[in-house]
């Protein structure tokens, strides 16, 4: 009884709460990504390595703008280290959209293949940028990682308000921004009401009149770039501007789990997110010793598996998986 | 009215002869050779024929890294063998790491706690027996939830590797060579009992062999080629495979057929895991699997469910690897280098398919002007 009390006073605590939003947030930018994709039927397991290539993608930006510039400015970088991460991830995104979507290559197997090349993209460029740039050492971009955590100036200091909701970096607020947005848009534009059609049903939009090559191509490479944010947000806010190894984990399959937490719902996926993330740290609170840490580990994935299983059991029609998923779509099969 | 007619119009061909189509897959390899030639080329300025050169080397330049590169292929290979069966199947297992996980730490406990007192042959049946009962158990648990309620066996799979990851890393503090390393250390090092044997006819293989583990694993290739091919089970995996409702049609009970195929399954990665903690590491960790799990569903797709086709790619995959390895070292270069090298390898062997499967025409005048 005394160990339940210990670990509450722990958890609900601020910190606690600060530590949950900077684990949700990658898989926050993770899952809107992934969810977008899979709204147009493509079931992308390269998001995993999307999200490596976009965080070595912004850090790569970052470095080559500090190493050029002897006084670097914190706006620029985070303008450049932004548009940087995009096109990196996108380009992920567009390899898998062009192999699945015009040469209907099989979406899992090429998206384990383009997990495997995002990973080795990530761990290479950031392993070797010190070297290929000829300088000493792990590579730090100093200037644009403290500018990525500025927080809020005014608003940060409201006692227990403050931290709790406003002590975060831009890209956190970003991630909320992008996800409310994308439910805007999903559920209330045509624009959305078509993607979910393509989703569905790719042959009846493709009659109606939605051009389904666009749509899929358009919102694969969309939600690459939604997150190749997330790898961006971990290098840059998390560890402050710096290349750890295979130091994203394996955050972004817990983003593709999350998806499924969140039914394909960005406003679910946001308090998710905030639910994955304090399962993520929830061992670090709970005093057992080393060993009985590690299982408590296993809590975000047990949580999904629980999901899946409970979703599969209730079968309602608004909360499966997009009809096509996973399908690819010629239109002159029958 | 003019009316706009996309320039190129993409047919389904009918099956293409056997010898061009691999002729196709050829070309697309060596394309990709040569884009990974550009890629060397323009980050490090070295020669790439020097480079390719040097990935010889590392993969065959000596008896033992023959050898080496031998048991990787083979370990991928009968990796790819064991989740064959559920993808014929349409049965998403991307759990193989888990299932050889915890087959490996199952072998790792049979080694630990039985390799003093039990005889050499009981020691090495208990292992065997463990660590396929072990694959097997976490390959059925999602299994028979896709069998009662179709739950999602891809990310169910998915989930279980992570579950099996944190298993292991449990494992590996309670068994902890050196207080607070967090590594368990090589196991039975001094008496190596429970280890398979890698001097085994050493007049033959040389001094430093894994030829037990690449025998048996060629049993294995043939008995699932047969397998698949020549036994009622495989054709009921094939029609599952191709249609489950004509499969219930057929008189074929679904559910059994995906319990059955997936036992197998999963006890044989847990016989990988077997292989690669008794046969050539000796000892567990998260890293044993080492992402082969995930390479061999490549493996096991790109040869279209044929095992012996499976050697030549899961050869192709490993040497890659090995390879990128020694040019890692050679010049000074990330060891990840050869996660890009296999994805760009896997990109054009995975679009080439499509140029074995379709036909894309020119679309010629006369039909413009029938439109």
């Amino acid at each position: 009884m005394d160990l339940i009390l210990t670990i509450l006073s722990k958890v609900f605590t601020v910190t606690f709460f600060q530590k949950a939003v900077t684990q949700g947030v990658p898989l926050l930018f993770g899952a809107t990504g992934e969810i977008l994709t899979e709204k147009a039927g493509n079931l992308n397991l390269g998001i995993p390595g999307i999200m490596y290539m976009g965080a070595v993608g912004g850090l790569t930006g970052a470095f080559f703008y500090e190493q050029s510039t002897p006084e670097p400015s914190g706006a620029v970088g985070v303008l450049i280290t932004f548009l940087c991460a995009i096109l990196f991830s996108a380009f992920g995104a567009f390899i898998y959209a062009l192999l699945t979507i015009t040469l209907r290559a099989n979406q899992n197997v090429t998206g384990l293949a383009l997990t495997t090349f995002g990973i080795g993209v990530g761990n290479f460029i950031g392993g070797s940028l010190s070297k290929i740039a000829g300088t000493a050492g792990q590579i730090t971009v100093y200037t644009t990682g403290q500018a990525f955590r500025t927080t809020i100036p005014g608003l940060s200091q409201i006692p227990v308000v403050g931290p709790l909701l406003f002590s975060y970096g831009f890209l956190t607020y970003l991630s909320l921004a992008l996800a409310l947005f994308f439910a805007y848009l999903l559920a209330r534009t045509r624009c959305g009401l078509n993607l979910r059609a393509v989703g569905e049903n790719p042959a009846t939009a493709d009659a109606a009149g939605i051009n389904v090559i666009r749509y899929k191509y358009g919102f694969t490479i969309l939600g690459g770039a939604v997150a190749g944010l997330g790898g961006l947000y971990f290098v840059m806010e998390y560890l402050g501007g710096t290349w750890q190894n295979n130091g994203f984990g394996d955050r972004g399959w817990l983003a593709i789990a999350l998806v499924i937490f969140a039914l394909w719902r960005p406003l679910r996926a946001i308090w998710g997110s905030l639910l994955f993330g304090g399962l993520y740290i929830l061992f670090a609170y709970i005093p057992l010793g080393d060993a009985a840490q590690e299982i408590l580990k296993m809590l975000p994935y047990l949580v999904t598996i629980l999901v899946l299983v409970v979703s599969s059991l209730r079968r309602r029609a608004e909360e499966q998986p997009p009809a096509s998923l996973g399908l690819s779509y010629f239109r002159e099969d029958r | 009215m003019e009316k706009k007619t996309p320039l190129f119009h993409i047919v389904k061909r009918d099956t293409m002869p056997l010898w061009k189509a691999w002729a196709v897959r050829l070309a697309s390899i060596l394309l990709a050779l040569v884009v990974c030639a550009v890629f060397i080329n323009s980050v490090t300025g070295l020669n790439p024929l020097s480079v390719y050169a040097s990935m010889f080397d590392g993969a065959f330049g000596t008896g033992r890294r023959i050898w080496n590169t031998v048991n990787d292929a083979m370990i991928l290979l009968c990796i790819a063998l064991a989740i064959t069966p559920a993808f014929k199947m349409r049965f998403w297992n991307i759990g193989a790491e888990g299932q050889i996980l915890v087959g490996g730490a199952a072998t790792a406990a049979v080694m630990r706690y039985c390799g003093d007192s039990l005889p050499t042959p009981a020691l090495f049946a208990l292992m065997v027996v463990v660590s396929l009962l072990c694959g097997l158990v976490w390959g059925l648990v999602p299994a028979w939830f896709k069998a009662r309620w179709n739950t999602n066996e891809t990310l169910f799979t998915l989930m279980m590797n992570y579950i099996a990851i944190q298993l292991v890393s449990f494992l590996s503090i309670k068994w902890e060579a050196v207080k607070g390393s967090g590594t368990i250390g090589v196991i039975n090092q001094s008496t190596k009992a429970g280890w398979i044997d890698t001097g085994f006819l050493s007049g033959i293989f040389g001094r430093f062999n894994y030829s037990i583990n690449t025998t048996l694993i060629l049993i294995i290739t043939l008995l699932i080629f047969v397998y698949l091919n020549y036994t009622k089970h495989g054709y009921e995996i094939a029609v599952v495979g191709e249609s489950e409702n004509t499969a219930r049609y057929a008189g074929i009970s679904v559910r059994r057929v995906i319990l059955r195929t997936m036992a197998l399954s999963g006890a044989l990665c847990g016989l990988v895991g077997f292989l690669l903690v008794s046969g050539s590491n000796h000892t567990i960790s998260v890293n044993t699997a080492g992402g082969d799990g995930f390479t061999a569903i490549v493996v096991s797709w790109l040869a279209k469910f044929n095992p012996f086709a499976m050697i030549a790619i899961s050869f192709l995959l490993t040497f890659l690897t090995r390879g990128a390895g020694q040019i890692a070292s050679d010049f000074g270069l990330n060891e990840s280098a050869s996660d890009i090298l296999t994805g760009i390898i896997l990109f054009f062997i995975l679009g080439s398919e499509f140029f074995i499967n379709y036909r894309v025409l020119r679309s010629s005048r006369k039909e413009k002007e029938a439109e």
